[in-house]
């Protein structure tokens, strides 16, 4: 078996590759359960308003919403990109 | 008081209505006076699957409307008489359907009835949520593929907060997984993902694995769920959901590729004792 593996090449299984697409979709469906409803379009709609500023992906946005006893707190993540390449190392 | 069990899934084909007709057949042949309620409004096909299409006189809308009576609507199974199947309408759209004209339709069912089986549309709207909201006990239908998966993780969250139970802070829905169409094969050459992949994933109680499987046509082309064939690899592993449904614990089958026929096994069987 494992000899037939090899000889079929390195190439990953498509199995495993939906797998992993599969567990990072599935955490960020996760991070929004129990959110309010208007948190999506909050989302899309404060991400429109940035993108009119700094160039940023979809993704580059994050925000969530945490409830205390007596308090919410909205927190909004936003990674900007650098500024040219230099910042990176 | 009847348990009330809703198979959903999200996406659409994946096997809701040959599950629910299987599991509701395979309860009621347990012995459970049992309900089957066809929540897919405008699209009804458990009457085709349970093989009763001709004797739908009434349905679901005409009793939320008060245009008949339950009594009326519901038809009896012609080969298990504690089955009953509440048709859906062919041809109202799903805002026919209240959630008050629903809770209605459960209450009085539940005085009757052992278990309710509530077959939902695919999707995440209105009528998957009514089908849904009631429910205390959910079996999520899942295929090994990508996009069933990840919509029976929406539906998941679905379930623990627009339903009932979650809206009175009540013990959540139970949740069951329940794989169906798996190929042993496929998932061998690595081409499917394997059963424990989903179930890390969706991190929920497994009740059912159900291998892809040509009995299921034949089942459907006749009007006969599967879990009647009992000489089936599906009929066998919906008859398995059903005990565990009923709490008792019977291993998996069909979990892996059956490598030899029954002649095959004899021999080699034979051999080695
Ligand atoms: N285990 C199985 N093996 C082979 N075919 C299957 C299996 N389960 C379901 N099917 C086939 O898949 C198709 C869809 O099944 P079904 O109608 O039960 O899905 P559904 O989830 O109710 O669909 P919808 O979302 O449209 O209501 C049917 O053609 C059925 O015969
Ligand atoms: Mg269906």
């Amino acid at each position: 078996m494992r000899l037939l593996d090899f000889l079929k090449g390195e190439r990953k299984k498509s199995a495993s590759v939906a797998k992993e697409r599969l567990q990072i979709i599935v955490a960020h469906q996760r991070g929004h359960r129990g959110q309010p409803d208007y948190m999506p379009m909050l989302e899309q709609e404060l991400l429109a308003v940035i993108r009119r500023y700094v160039k940023v992906d979809q993704d580059a946005i994050n925000i969530s919403l945490d409830s205390d006893n007596d308090c919410s707190v909205l927190e909004l993540n936003v990674t900007l990109p650098n500024e040219g390449e230099a910042a990176k190392s | 008081m009847a348990k009330i069990i809703v198979v959903t899934s999200g996406k659409g084909g994946v096997g809701k209505t040959t599950s629910a007709a299987a599991i509701a057949t395979g309860l009621a042949l347990r012995g459970n006076k049992t309900v089957v309620i066809d929540f897919d409004v405008g699209l009804r096909n458990l009457d085709l699957i349970m093989g009763c299409e001709r004797r739908v006189v009434y349905d679901l809308v005409n009793v939320i409307q008060g245009e008949a009576g339950l009594k009326q609507a519901m038809i009896r199974d012609k080969r298990s008489e504690n089955l009953h199947i509440l048709p859906a309408s062919q041809t109202r759209d799903k805002d026919a359907l209240t959630l008050e004209g629903v809770e209605k339709v459960l209450m009085d069912l539940s005085e009757e009835f052992d278990y309710i089986i509530c077959d939902s549309p695919a999707g995440i709207e209105r009528g998957a949520q009514l089908a849904l909201y009631f429910a205390d006990e959910a079996v999520v239908v899942t295929n090994p593929e990508v996009s069933s998966v990840r919509d029976s993780d929406r539906i998941l969250g679905l379930l623990s907060s627009k339903s009932r139970r979650a809206e009175q802070n009540r013990d959540p829905i139970k949740e069951h997984l329940l794989v169906t169409r798996y190929n042993p094969n496929r998932v061998n050459d690595g081409d499917m993902l394997n059963l424990d992949d989903i179930r890390e994933i969706l991190a929920i109680d497994l009740v059912g694995l159900i291998p892809e499987s040509e009995a299921v046509l034949r089942a459907s082309n006749q009007g006969v769920p599967v879990i009647h064939d009992d000489k089936s690899d599906a009929g066998q592993a919906y008859a398995d959901t059903v005990s565990r449904l009923m709490g008792e614990d019977v291993p998996l089958r069909f979990q892996s590729v059956q490598k030899r026929g029954l002649i095959a096994r004899m021999f080699g069987g034979g051999g080695r004792r």
